[in-house]
């Protein structure tokens, strides 16, 4: 409080109102008692309605079995699962679109914005082109574009396979079907392996950072990892008999069954927000590596840097102090966005739970309680680890 | 500076909310100080409730709330239409979004004592199936593994559920939120089988884009009495809806219809007198003026009347009348006397 | 030495005209081979970004020009689904554009939309007089007349035209331009109130910007279209559309907060302290020296956060308003038009009027951008 400290300066003589700290006490409490009473009304005339209406309230209801079916949950869930497990169900849906979501438009985004700085004149333009036509429609519109387009030009299972073909690989308006894989007793040594082959890779580049700075030795780090994380697996895989097969879906009179099945929601949903997404990350790429001063890069030159390198060890790392922040916000963007899922029937949190549990229950204010603080959770735990990784990067002033 | 500018743009906004008006009175003062009712239809069902192109709403579920509104006002035409979609209707209805809920929604013991009460019956229904005729499907049990269209909050989504499960076969559930949405994507084969009330589906038909290639399966899965709602709190209003709707019923079978309301008001049949408002005082009991029943059919005709005119056999969604007959033409339509 | 003299094939008495460079350091070849061919990398490059363009080109033109129908009716359509169905737009062109709103009536609209273009070419005229007035008007006097036009108002002579039925792009512009005259002071208010010293203030600042910013924009509009009776007093109701433009406004704003708090953060802290030193107080000081740097510098920010607005207004159709999309998308529900061609031919048109406006914002904010740019960055 600054106003504190300028305030004692002056002679404390002063006529009350003429005090900037005490005046900025009375507006402070005003303000608050009017937050207050804000607050309280709304409280109260919401239980006072919800009293008088009959509306049921607390969190009882979660128990209670749903008795609808979902489309797509990633943890088991029956009809006979309760209003608690669906909205699991709903969250987990919400966190997959979000993260696959993320990972892809981040890898999109930057190489469209990386070409749009691109000595290649068309190549440019194409991203030019990609990023203003993009970002500036809606992104539900998007969804729905994408929704008639993934779904009605594809033909139906019926005219692709006969009954009881067995398949492994088929793109139709049910989705992507493929067959599933079987795990066989040993695979868990193929895990292990991996584990120990990326532990491994660690320690490598430690050891192999140590001795550059020791010894000024570059150590091709990137390829023996890659040997490793890849060639370490195989080599278990192959030693233990190769315990996985794949299990084909069915078609049976109506669609195929078994298999893992990529519904088209699904994929409309990622594709719109994924390409929308790209446009806006696109954009804080480019300008993000723009506001690296051209010395820098010239520099790197001095010092026979590949481009490659110099864009990896000099470039990127200045750039991404300034990409994050605002990349932050597109990844919360992203992940609130993913509530549009609701137009397009992918049952997401916002879908499955705020839709059809809130209307089979009745009891909206609670169950718009807990949307909303899974989202806000969800915002702040994004905001925490980004600004966590934001400060691990800053630039350190010596 | 501030707090001036400030008190202007208060009352600046002030004026923007015309429809501002508080009072805690039950609903039927309400719409009656307010001179319309709110009410809750679909987002479009051709025969039940949809705009046309000049965004007038018609249908079964529209005239009733047209009904109600002649019987408190006089005047057919004192209704404001929120279309909603299934799923956020009971919160629109418990919220004080709209005064009554008409837009055909299946009346089960639940949905009574959580959401509001029920005032009747406007339609009998039962849930069906549609399939593409190409699938040589005759029954709903042949349907295992198939991929079923439905709308998100529903009983229909839980009856489906239901009659899967209890019959051991497996399928895949796709919710949409909206009939527009389930249409589409059924038509487009996103699923083998649509399945919603009957009276939808006959509805739906003729929206598809070769509705000769579908058939409606005879199998009826659950029972869809479908009716107005009204919230639980409020059994003044819920009479005047509830008489409104017997006296849409009563009319059909006394044959009072709008176009002889009028001479049969002056009938000597002491029922006829006492349902229209020549003679006692029904109408003032529940608030609403004595002849609101010859006022409803005036404004709407009488039961019959709005069913040929909507779903009946000479429209495209072409309904016999079945169940929804009186029960002296073989249906189980039936209201309590008005005396 | 006289040889050398008369040796003229050695010195010229007169000057050699100026000759073009050879072709191979400039002309179009020399372009291609330093902008698309230079190294077997930018040819792959190029060749990339042709294949890209021939998968995309060729099936648009072909569809959107070439093979769609341009007369006729439903009909015509039904006969050839492979092209674009522009009749779709042209029959329910009036529906797009103004809803449902009261056909007799429609010239208010005309009149209001005239009003608005002629204030925008206004403002983006650099030379036109009275440019500030202009501006002020337009942010703060025109929505409200616009609204009491649109709306009506019986004792002039205006029938009611219930918000019921506004629909099609003008309820698209009637959100938009509400939710961008209500954020930006707004914003400003709320950015300052999240700098501010009193520790009350600025955490009820922060509490309400992180909110709403945290939340999805569907399960606001979701609850200030269905639950919001149930936080009034028994009886009192507020226009639906009321209470949508009021959720997307306060939505923009704490958006509009964070660009704000961008630019007031990027202001030395020596023009804080110039404008006390001159005797200035808070208000004086942050409307004659901080916020005119501060929102000269976020002028692109608060341009996009204009632009996100504008494509937010999609969102209303979730909860039943019918703007254009939504109106659109009702109309594609309509039998007469269940055609593969036409859902396609009215996502492209949504699409396209929205791109304009947004492309044209973001032109404008660009041009803007450059010329208030007075030489203090770069």
């Amino acid at each position: 409080m600054a106003a504190d400290s300028t305030g004692s300066n002056t002679p404390s003589r002063a006529v009350f109102w003429r005090d900037p700290s005490k005046r900025a006490l009375i507006f402070q409490f005003i303000v608050f008692a009017l937050a207050a009473w804000f607050v309280w009304v709304i409280v109260d005339n919401t239980a006072t309605n919800m009293r008088n209406r009959g509306v049921a309230t607390g969190f009882g209801f979660l128990d209670i079995q749903a008795g609808f079916g979902i489309i797509q949950s990633l943890i088991p869930y029956s009809e006979a699962s309760s209003y608690g497990r669906a909205f699991w169900v709903g969250l987990c849906n919400t966190l997959l679109v979000a993260i696959v979501g993320i990972v892809l438009a981040t890898v999109l985004g930057f190489l469209v914005g990386i070409a749009r700085l691109s000595p290649n004149w068309l190549l440019a333009k194409v991203a030019t082109v990609y990023v203003e036509t993009f970002r500036n429609i809606p992104l539900l519109l998007q969804i729905f574009f994408w929704y008639s387009a993934v779904l009605k030009p594809l033909p139906g299972p019926r005219s692709l396979h006969e009954a009881g073909d067995q398949v492994f690989f088929s793109v139709n308006n049910r989705g992507v079907v493929m067959a599933e894989p079987v795990f066989g007793a040993g695979f868990s040594w193929v895990l292990w392996a991996l584990l120990a082959a990326l532990a491994g890779t660690w320690f490598i580049r430690r050891w192999a950072r140590r001795r550059q700075e020791k010894t000024g030795q570059p150590f091709p780090v990137l390829l023996t990892g890659l040997a490793l994380v890849f060639g370490l697996p195989l080599l278990a895989f192959l030693l233990t008999g190769m315990p996985l097969h794949f299990e084909p879906a069915q078609m049976s009179r109506f669609s195929l069954r078994g298999g893992v099945t990529i519904i088209p929601e699904l994929i409309a949903l990622l594709l719109a927000l994924v390409v929308y997404t790209a446009a806006f990350i696109a954009e804080i790429v480019r300008a993000g590596i723009q506001s690296v001063s051209h010395g820098q890069s010239e520099a790197a030159q001095a010092l026979n840097l590949s481009p490659g390198q110099a864009l990896r060890l000099v470039i990127i790392p200045q750039a991404l102090r300034v990409i994050i922040p605002p990349l932050t916000s597109q990844y919360l963007n992203l992940t609130k966005n993913s509530s549009l899922a609701t137009a397009i029937a992918y049952p997401d949190l916002v879908s499955v739970f705020a839709g059809t549990v809130l209307n089979q229950t009745g009891q909206a204010v609670e169950v718009m309680a807990i949307t909303l603080a899974v989202y806000l959770l969800l915002s702040l735990l994004t905001s925490m680890f980004m600004n966590w990784y934001n400060h691990r990067i800053r630039l350190v002033e010596r | 500076m501030t707090l001036k500018n400030a008190l202007m743009t208060g009352a600046a906004l002030a004026t923007l909310i015309p429809a501002m008006s508080a009072q805690a009175a039950g609903t039927l003062d309400n719409v009656k100080e307010k001179g319309f009712i709110q009410c809750g239809v679909s987002t479009g069902l051709p025969g039940f409730s949809a705009p046309d192109d000049k965004g007038n709403w018609s249908g079964l579920d529209v005239d009733y709330c047209r009904a109600l509104s002649a019987a408190v006002f006089g005047d057919p035409d004192k209704v404001k239409y929120t279309p909603l979609s299934a799923k956020v209707r009971f919160t629109a209805l418990q919220s004080g979004e709209i005064d009554i809920l008409s837009r055909n929604t299946t009346w089960t013991m639940s949905r009574d004592t959580d959401f509001g009460n029920f005032v009747g019956v406007m339609y009998y229904d039962g849930q069906g199936f549609m399939i593409p005729k190409a699938l040589e499907v005759s029954s709903a049990t042949e349907l295992d593994g198939a991929a079923v269209c439905t709308q998100t909050g529903t009983t229909t989504e839980l009856n489906v559920a239901d009659f899967f499960r209890s019959n051991g076969l497996n399928y895949t559930v796709v919710a949409f939120e909206k009939y527009d949405e389930v249409v589409a994507a059924y038509d487009s084969g996103r699923c083998d089988v649509y399945t919603t009330d009957r009276s939808g589906l006959a509805a739906q038909l003729p929206k598809m884009s070769k509705p000769e290639e579908h058939m409606i399966l005879p199998d009826i899965i659950s029972k869809e009495p479908l009716g107005p709602v009204v919230r639980a709190d409020d059994a003044a209003w819920e009479d005047a809806a509830r008489w409104t709707l017997n006296c849409l019923v009563n009319a059909e079978e006394m044959g009072v219809t709008s176009a002889n309301v009028m001479d049969m008001a002056k009938s000597d049949d002491p029922n006829l007198q006492r349902m229209l408002g020549a003679e006692g005082a029904l109408g003032s009991k529940i608030g609403l003026p004595d002849d609101f029943c010859a006022q409803v059919v005036a404004g709407v005709g009488n039961y019959g009347e709005i069913y040929e005119r909507h779903v009946g056999t000479s429209t495209p969604i072409n309904l016999e009348r079945g169940l929804n007959a009186l029960w002296k033409d073989g249906g189980i339509l039936y209201a309590p006397p008005m005396r | 030495m006289s040889e050398s003299t008369q040796s003229k094939a050695v010195v010229n008495d007169t000057l050699i005209e100026a000759r073009p460079a050879p072709s191979s350091a400039t002309g179009p070849l020399r372009w291609l081979q330093d902008n698309l061919f230079g190294g077997w990398g930018n040819t792959l490059l190029t060749l990339l970004s042709l294949w890209l363009i021939w998968l995309v080109l060729p099936g648009a033109l072909q569809w959107s020009l070439i093979d769609a129908v341009w007369t006729g009716g439903s009909d015509a359509c039904r006969a050839n689904p492979d092209g674009a169905c522009w009749p779709f737009i042209t029959q329910r062109w009036d529906q797009f554009l103004y809803g449902f709103y009261e056909e007799s009536e429609r010239w208010r609209v005309n009149l209001v939309l005239a009003g608005l273009f002629a204030g925008i070419a206004w403002l983006v005229w650099e030379r036109a007089p009275a440019r500030n007035l202009v501006g002020l008007f337009m942010l703060f006097g025109f929505p409200l007349l616009a609204y009491l036009f649109l709306y009506g108002v019986p004792a002039l002579g205006l029938p009611v035209v219930s918000t019921d039925q506004w629909g099609g792009f003008m309820l698209t512009l009637v959100i938009a331009l509400t939710g961008i005259v209500v954020s930006l002071p707004l914003g400003v208010v709320l950015a300052l109130g999240r700098r501010s010293q009193m520790p009350v203030v600025r955490s009820l600042c922060i509490i309400f910007i992180e909110f709403w910013r945290g939340v999805p924009l569907i399960t606001v509009l979701f609850m200030a279209s269905v639950m919001f009776p149930l936080f009034l007093p028994d009886g009192v109701t507020v226009d639906q559309l009321l209470r949508a433009m009021v959720g997307v406004s306060l939505f923009a704003s704490a958006y509009m907060a964070e660009v704000v708090r961008g630019g007031l953060q990027a202001i030395s802290k020596g023009q804080y302290e110039g404008a006390s030193s001159l005797g200035l107080g808070y208000w004086q000081s942050m409307r004659l020296v901080i916020l005119p740097q501060a929102l000269k510098i976020v002028i692109p920010g608060i341009v996009n956060t204009f632009i996100g607005l504008f494509k937010d207004t999609t969102l209303v159709l979730i909860i039943g308003l019918l703007d254009l999309l939504g109106m659109v998308q009702s109309a594609l529900a309509d039998a007469q038009w269940s055609i593969r061609s036409v859902p396609y031919t009215g996502y492209v048109f949504v699409g396209f009027v929205f791109w304009c406006s947004c492309y044209g914002m973001a032109i404008y904010s660009r041009r803007l951008e450059e010329k208030l740019n007075t030489g203090h960055s770069k």
